[in-house]
């Protein structure tokens, strides 16, 4: 999404949409993914499809898998069995690249990279249980959403010099506009384990941000929210989707939410997918309803 | 009458001093500069814009959007066509932004971003004048079609292609300005009714700054903070006021969240704000110092009973001892000063109260740390400020006295009335509330009670507001109020006596000073008729007592269970028996309930500055002000829950009605220090 900014305009300067694929196009595809855990079968030839700019939920009741499917995405577990294709701009994953022209894809598969290449390709998450660098400030967690595209080297980091601290500048310019988007400014300085739950949560979105993900994984980004905060985060969800064009995977057990800003839901059960459909199909399925949803929620 | 504009003195300035910083503004964590070059260029850039789209002289431009370099600059590119602007709260709602839309016959807004354009999108087909919004942040608003929209750098840069073809035009239009052109119009907090439009001309507000300067000198240096609406008259009259006049550079902060650090940032040489605003730093020292160990409790003990035996010395005109001195110097270095520090007051010489009464507890602190708060009193009628405290002639009681240029006289009826050549022109497309504001010699009939004590005015409260107990006396709710407010705990009191009485007359007398002004036929016996004592309607502040009941552990969920909590009860019966302890027998409170939410402006319930709009509380909370004078111990009140989803749901919950009878403090106990909330 190529915008023009006029000078003096308070538009953000960065998009954070790493991915350069046109709207609706495959983006991710996991194809007959399974995983076991000794004799427990986690995900059982598990396939779905997510497409550039969607919103796409993965509910199921707990030990569905859902998180699984998320690790496996990102690299944390190795499947034993089938695909998980990524597909972005030819090119992708090597230091020059990560803006490339658009035109010609490539597609790599997960399943068997390590997860730090994964960040790499532009696969950014967030996690269940807050897993941020408590006593660094917001500020220095969110640059470390930027490592990833830090090219300078220990030298002239180490003195500020020259093109490490333009660099420097640039991605504190970035992050700013994460922290702006995110509303943390009252905290910019604040180690992060003295912040609320749901501030922190909202840190840990930032920090993926700041990778200019292509795909944002998201593990029950609005759990134990306050109605507040629940929506601030929900409107910064869909602006991302909606407005940057950013691919959303996510993991959700407020079914409210999650009818709401999904364009697309895989229903997970037993490590199987027994439903996928845009929101509407899913709230009349039958066997979602009779292994997840119950008969009173919709 | 002299000529001078705020765009002249703008042009002045950025001649003289351009590139002196003007206007500095919070963006990426950085403050990032406007010199007085940069913003007249970018004034000029927009006042051609405005032009391109049909702005003309004597037109209103309406602007809602927080405090940025925007409003200003679109403040003066207005004014530099000879038109004017209306500014709205940000965060007012439908009605009233239709209505200032309404009055003002507005065609041009700026608004700031996509909460803003939101809410006039929603009325923009119902009110025919408006033809342009102008929105200054653009993000969230990508996919808004609406053909009226632009953004406010476009307007800017088509006012900049404009200018070239029309070299010297914007002069001519800058120099045609007169100084009783109409420069910013406010709307009246409206504690009745609804807002009325106040016209203020150049020449109104650069007389009050120069009033004010010349009483209390700020310079180029100096450095000012700007957090409150460009709507209220006060930061206009600061921040613009006196801003262009004294050459100084205004800050804007980067959030609602971010004020105080901000302000600890800059440090600001001047200060004005409505007394809740140092209501919330007094509870924010108490609530911390409440937590901070023993050792840093005593020093601040100890430091704080010095500075306050220095600041009364100092404020009866008194010497102060070489021993006492150097006691003081101590007693600043170990806790005085790190608590100013802490609240960016450091560098701060005097700042202003004004718009309600503050505490007199509230004001003995603050001088005590070594903050010189001064009392002001004044009305968007008058550009905000009239009369003043001086420098070492502060007394709690008064606001002082008229500022250079003011005559301020005491109707018979005990009518404050004021006549400087701040009195503004009157009030937009509205003769008949002009003319009952303004009279023919042109003094301003401010619609408060009060008398001069010494040629210091005391101002009691509105004159209509003022009511009369069972037994007589007339007091003025405000006061008691007041005395209920300098609780922590208490976030809000409304007190009433013969209540829903809004014709008691206009006789007043001021409790404590016994002695009254006006007339002495006042009040409906009637409508006091098993009405024969004085109760209150509190709100709880959620921060002081959350804290107080963490500490006690007392468990709660919601605002409203916190407030229902038998153990709240009696902490809040506490403080109203330490107000009753210095009040009148007659007008002590005997009842009082503890409202299961807080006063809200979108309810109505106070104005965007927090004033208390009685006249709606009476009726809306009727049954529960009845239940307190049946002497029942609770009442069921309606409350609703609106749903995330929209649903709502109306429930009646059970509030308590607490009696002040079985409570007697003793006077130690009634006793107790500003900075503690234990």
């Amino acid at each position: 999404m190529e915008r023009t900014i006029r000078e003096g305009s308070r538009a953000y300067q960065h998009n954070l949409n790493g991915s350069q694929l046109e709207i609706g196009s495959l983006q991710l595809e996991a194809r007959n993914v399974s995983l076991a855990f000794g004799g427990v079968r986690a995900l059982e030839r598990v396939s779905l499809e997510v497409r550039q700019g969607d919103v796409h939920a993965l509910i199921g009741p707990n030990g569905a898998g859902k998180t699984s499917l998320l690790n496996c995405i990102s690299g944390l577990y190795k499947p034993q069995a089938g695909q998980i294709v990524l597909h972005g701009p030819a090119g992708a994953g090597t230091a020059e690249s990560l803006r490339p022209e658009r035109g010609s894809t490539r597609s790599r598969d997960l399943a068997h990279e390590r997860p730090s290449q994964i960040a790499r390709l532009g696969v950014a998450r967030s996690f269940q249980n807050i897993e941020l660098f408590r006593h660094m400030s917001v500020v220095d967690n969110l640059l470390l959403g930027r490592h990833v595209h830090m090219r300078h080297r220990l030298w002239p980091a180490l003195w500020y010099l020259g093109s490490a601290r333009r660099q420097e500048i640039a991605h504190r310019g970035l992050v700013e506009e994460v922290i702006d988007l995110l509303e943390l400014q009252a905290v910019r300085a604040a180690p992060v384990a003295t912040l609320s739950y749901g501030a922190q949560k909202r840190v840990e979105l930032g920090r993926a941000l700041c990778m200019q993900p292509a795909l944002l994984l998201l593990d029950e980004p609005i759990a134990g929210m306050n109605a507040e905060e629940k929506e601030d985060m929900t409107r910064a969800i869909l602006d991302l989707s909606q407005l940057a064009g950013m691919s959303v995977v996510l993991v959700e057990h407020d079914m409210a939410v999650v009818m709401d800003i999904s364009d697309r839901i895989t229903v997970l059960d037993f490590g199987r997918v027994i439903a996928d459909g845009t929101p509407s199909e899913i709230g009349r399925h039958q066997a979602v309803i009779d292994a997840y949803l119950g008969h009173q929620a919709i | 009458m002299t000529q001078a504009t705020f765009p002249k003195l703008l042009a002045g300035l950025a001649e003289r001093a351009g590139d002196r910083v003007a206007l500095q503004e919070k963006r990426y964590g950085v403050w990032q500069p406007i010199t007085w070059r940069r913003y007249y260029e970018r004034v000029r850039d927009l006042a051609h814009g405005l032009a391109a789209l049909g702005v003309q002289a004597g037109e209103v431009v309406a602007v809602l959007s927080d405090n940025r370099p925007e409003w200003l600059i679109a403040e003066l590119a207005a004014q530099s066509l000879g038109a004017c602007v209306v500014g709205i709260y940000p965060a007012s709602v439908g009605d009233e932004v239709r209505h200032i839309l309404t009055c003002g016959q507005v065609r041009v807004v700026v608004a700031e971003d996509q909460e803003q354009v939101d809410k006039l999108v929603g009325v923009w087909d119902e009110i025919g004048t408006l033809t342009t919004l102008i929105f200054s942040d653009p993000r969230g608003l990508e996919r808004y079609r609406q053909p009226y929209l632009i953004e406010f750098c476009e307007v800017e840069a088509r006012g900049r292609a404009l200018a070239e073809s029309r070299h010297g035009w914007l002069d001519g239009q800058i120099a045609a300005g007169r100084g009783d052109d109409i420069a910013v119009i406010c709307a009246t907090s409206g504690t009745t009714g609804r807002p009325k439009l106040a016209m203020l001309s150049h020449a109104n507000l650069l007389a009050m700054g120069r009033s004010l300067m010349e009483m209390d000198p700020i310079g180029q240096d100096d450095r000012y903070v700007s957090f409150l609406p460009f709507a209220w008259i006060g930061e206009q009259m600061l921040a613009v006021a006196c801003g262009m006049q004294a050459g100084f550079t205004t800050s804007f902060c980067e959030k609602a969240g971010t004020v105080r650090v901000d302000l600890r940032e800059i440090g600001p040489n001047v200060l004005f704000s409505p007394p809740r605003v140092f209501q919330d730093l007094v509870s924010d020292v108490q609530v911390r110092l409440d937590e901070a160990d023993a050792v840093k409790r005593a020093a601040f003990s100890w430091g704080h009973r010095v500075g306050e035996q220095v600041a009364e010395r100092r404020m009866r005109g008194q010497p102060v001892g070489v021993g006492l001195r150097l006691l003081h110097r101590l007693a600043d270095w170990v806790a005085l000063r790190p608590v100013r520090d802490q609240l960016g007051l450091t560098r701060l010489r005097r700042c202003y109260t004004g718009g309600a009464p503050l505490g007199p507890d509230v004001f003995r602190f603050f001088h005590a740390l070594g903050v010189n708060l001064k009392q002001i009193y004044g009305q968007t009628e008058i550009c905000g400020i009239a009369v003043a405290h001086r420098d070492e002639q502060i007394r709690f009681s008064t606001v002082g006295a008229p500022i250079p240029g003011t005559e301020l006289r005491i109707a018979d009826d005990g009518e404050i009335l004021l006549r400087s050549p701040a009195v503004f022109h009157g009030y937009y497309r509205n003769e008949e509330a002009t003319e009952a504001a303004i009279d023919a010699q042109g003094w301003l009939h401010t619609g408060d009670a009060g008398y001069l004590d010494d040629g210091h005015l005391v101002v009691i409260d509105r004159v209509k507001d003022v009511i009369a107990t069972p037994d007589g006396t007339r007091f003025s709710p405000a006061f008691i109020e007041n005395k209920l407010k300098f609780s922590p705990y208490v976030e809000e009191a409304v007190v009433f006596a013969g209540a829903g009485n809004p014709e008691a007359g206009a006789g007043v007398g001021n409790p404590e000073a016994g002695a009254g002004v006006g007339n002495p036929e006042a009040g409906n016996p009637k409508a006091r008729a098993g009405r024969p004592y004085i109760t209150a309607l509190l709100t709880i502040d959620a921060q002081t007592v959350g804290a107080w009941a963490e500490r006690r552990h007392v468990g709660y969920t919601t605002y409203s269970d916190l407030a229902q909590k038998r153990a709240v009860y009696d902490l809040l019966a506490m403080e109203v028996g330490r107000a009753n302890a210095d009040l009148p027998e007659a007008v002590q409170v005997r009842r009082f309930v503890l409202l299961h939410k807080q006063l809200d402006p979108d309810d109505d319930e106070v104005t965007r500055t927090r004033k208390v709009r009685r006249g709606v509380i009476a009726e809306r909370y009727a049954s529960i002000i009845d239940a307190l004078y049946r002497g029942t111990d609770e009442v069921m009140v309606p409350s609703v829950v609106t749903y995330q989803d929209g649903s709502k749901v109306e429930r009646r919950i059970p509030l308590r009605l607490q009696s002040m009878e079985a409570l007697k403090l003793t006077p130690a106990r009634a006793r107790r220090v500003a900075w503690s909330a234990r």
